[in-house]
């Protein structure tokens, strides 16, 4: 998917919430009824057949989403010698903005597990869908119950969240076992990253959707991960992945965000 | 609106057209209850509640999740009468809940109800504004009340319809504040004041403490919890900052936003500073560690398990948003 569809997606994802926002609560509720995902594939996937990816990837959620604002996901991926996953999409159904990311990975990064946080609206299917490096989409899905009561998948500290906005944290983690193994590594970005779909009490203006759509990981010149994020994607937005490190002296991340701000950091890589 | 594709116009349509569908039945279902309602309302049963001190009663909630049995009573509601004028402090889990506090009001004073405190803005403690607005009322809330409620009020209806169901969730109605507080506010009830606090992000970014002076009677809204496992919605390293401050407040007895009110109640503060600390302390050397979030929410805490209630309920969630927040240090 472009970068330029995927945010008229999310933008009109949104546009179709804004409708309705007196009645988010009516319409989330009768999304229940009715399986949204054959309508979503068709506007993601386009006509292209989604196999069975039950021997190929696996997506691990929790059962019920403890923080409706923060649920964590992983995706733990099987290329073999012949390809490698050149693609990743996460769709959490009734979200306002279904598609939360979709990953891109360099064809020597060797990455095979990625974790982020999502936010869950209400009771959902997710949906994993890899595109490996010869053209072919492979899904998997969960269900994910949402939480009750006073969870909700909106910011805790609404005025806390203004502050050191773009902040990146590097971390990696256990040195690889040898060479050609891949080890672990985590990127952090301060970020509110608001669904813009709430009123301002105050000044009764919708808030504007403000949030990190675009990601890019690099080790030395070569691409780990891209990632086109949306609102579904938690406040501070988090990714955990494996990777293979080639031995370059420098990660880099790069991210935009919806006001076209541009944040860069750079690492020393670890031993 | 800009129409991108068949598909997205068909789906926006369909979403649309859900709405108006379930609007036009919930119209036609309130209209068509309505008159129990107003029946029900002729009838209502006032809620239990203790007179703690001369002219401070309260109403303790039951130790549970909000659900239809008990229509959303779970939080403590409270009201305190002056010579001139009453004040609430907090509305209850539902409109029913409301009216049924506003009978236990009416059956012991007639003297006008001049404010309407929200110590925050969980349901349980909003939900029954409705029962209250009306002329010469004032509703106060946290300064970050108005804003915290628009961003988070739909969902709790949407996550309340299901254990709650439709009938008491109809009737909820958002009312945020009409005068709110950033810092404090003394409220004159004619021989009594109440002293108003507006804290620090902690149990949630929008915590309002009352003070009665004449009584000694803290109403601590949800920074304090006893026996009810504490439930994290804000930043945890404010809260246990802000536990700091509360227990230095000159007050002979707090009334916790859950669990039994308690005249000891610095042990009941020192209670759920070891909890937070606990988890704090847990969640920091898991993330030293390098354990991802998903398996450190399951191994935070467990100590506390079996000193709270609900814990099963609340305790992975606290753990996820303070891993969230911790990460960060």
């Amino acid at each position: 998917m472009t970068r330029h569809r995927f945010r008229r997606l999310v933008l009109t994802a949104m546009a179709a919430i804004a409708i309705v926002v007196g009645s988010f609560a009516a319409a989330a509720q009768a999304a229940a009824t009715e399986d949204p995902w054959p309508d979503l594939a068709r506007t993601v996937f386009g006509d292209r057949p989604l196999l069975d990816g039950a021997d190929v990837i696996t997506l691990e959620t929790p059962t019920r989403a403890e923080d409706a604002a923060l649920v964590p996901l992983t995706v733990r991926m099987r290329p073999d010698e012949t390809r490698y996953v050149k693609a990743l999409t996460v769709v959490v159904d009734e979200n306002p903005a279904p598609v939360a990311a979709t990953f891109g990975f360099g064809p020597k990064a060797g990455v095979t597990a990625i974790s982020t946080r999502v936010r869950v609206n209400s009771y959902t299917n997710v949906h994993a869908v890899a595109e490996f490096s010869d053209g072919k989409l492979y899904m998997v899905k969960t269900f994910v119950k949402a939480s009750g009561g006073c969870s909700a998948p909106a910011l805790k500290d609404a005025n806390g969240a203004k502050t050191q906005i773009g902040e990146m944290r590097f971390r990696q983690f256990e040195p690889a076992a040898s060479a050609g193994a891949s080890r672990e590594a985590q990127l952090n970005i301060r970020h509110p990253n608001n669904s813009g779909l709430q009123m301002d009490q105050l000044t009764h203006l919708y808030i504007p959707a403000y949030f990190v759509d675009e990601l890019k990981i690099t080790q030395g010149d070569d691409l780990i991960l891209t990632m086109q994020g949306g609102i579904s994607i938690s406040e501070n937005p988090s990714l955990r992945f494996t990777f293979v490190p080639n031995g370059a002296p420098v990660f880099r991340a790069e991210a935009v965000d919806t006001e076209r701000t541009v944040y860069k950091s750079e690492w020393r890589a670890g031993l | 609106m800009r129409v991108t594709s068949d598909s997205e116009t068909t789906r926006q349509h369909r979403i649309a057209t859900r709405a108006v569908a379930i609007a036009a039945a919930c119209m036609t279902f309130c209209s068509a209850t309505s008159p129990g309602v107003a029946k029900a309302d002729d009838a209502v049963t006032p809620l239990e509640v203790s007179e703690i001190a001369p002219g401070v009663f309260v109403h303790e909630g039951v130790m549970a999740l909000m659900n239809r049995d008990n229509e959303g009573a779970i939080a403590n509601v409270g009201f305190v009468v002056g010579s001139e004028a009453v004040a609430v402090i907090d509305t209850g889990g539902s409109v029913r809940e409301g009216r049924r506090l506003l009978a236990a009001i009416r059956a012991r004073t007639p003297k006008p109800i001049r404010y309407v405190i929200n110590t925050h803005m969980h349901p349980d403690h909003v939900f029954g504004n409705a029962a209250f607005v009306g002329d010469g009322v004032t509703l106060i809330g946290h300064k970050n009340l108005p804003q915290s409620l628009a961003t988070h009020g739909a969902h709790y209806l949407a996550n309340l319809r299901a254990p709650m169901g439709e009938a008491l969730i109809a009737e909820v109605k958002l009312i945020p504040p009409s005068q709110t507080v950033a810092d404090t506010l003394e409220l004159n009830l004619g021989d009594r004041r109440l002293t108003l606090t507006a804290w620090p992000t902690a149990h949630s970014d929008n915590d309002l403490t009352a003070l009665d002076q004449a009584s000694g009677t803290l109403f601590a809204g949800d920074l304090l919890f006893v026996r009810h496992v504490p439930v994290l919605d804000g930043r945890l390293t404010g809260w246990l900052a802000v536990l700091d401050r509360l227990a230095r407040v000159d007050a002979r007895r707090a009334v916790p936003g859950h669990g039994p009110l308690v005249l000891n109640w610095a042990e009941r503060v020192a209670d759920e500073r070891r909890y937070l600390d606990r988890l704090a302390t847990d969640i920091r050397g898991l993330i030293k560690r390098g354990v991802p979030m998903s398996t450190a929410v399951t191994e935070a805490a467990v100590s506390e398990q079996g000193r709270w209630e609900l814990f099963e309920a609340y305790n992975r969630r606290n753990a996820t948003a303070a891993f969230a927040e911790l990460e960060w240090e």
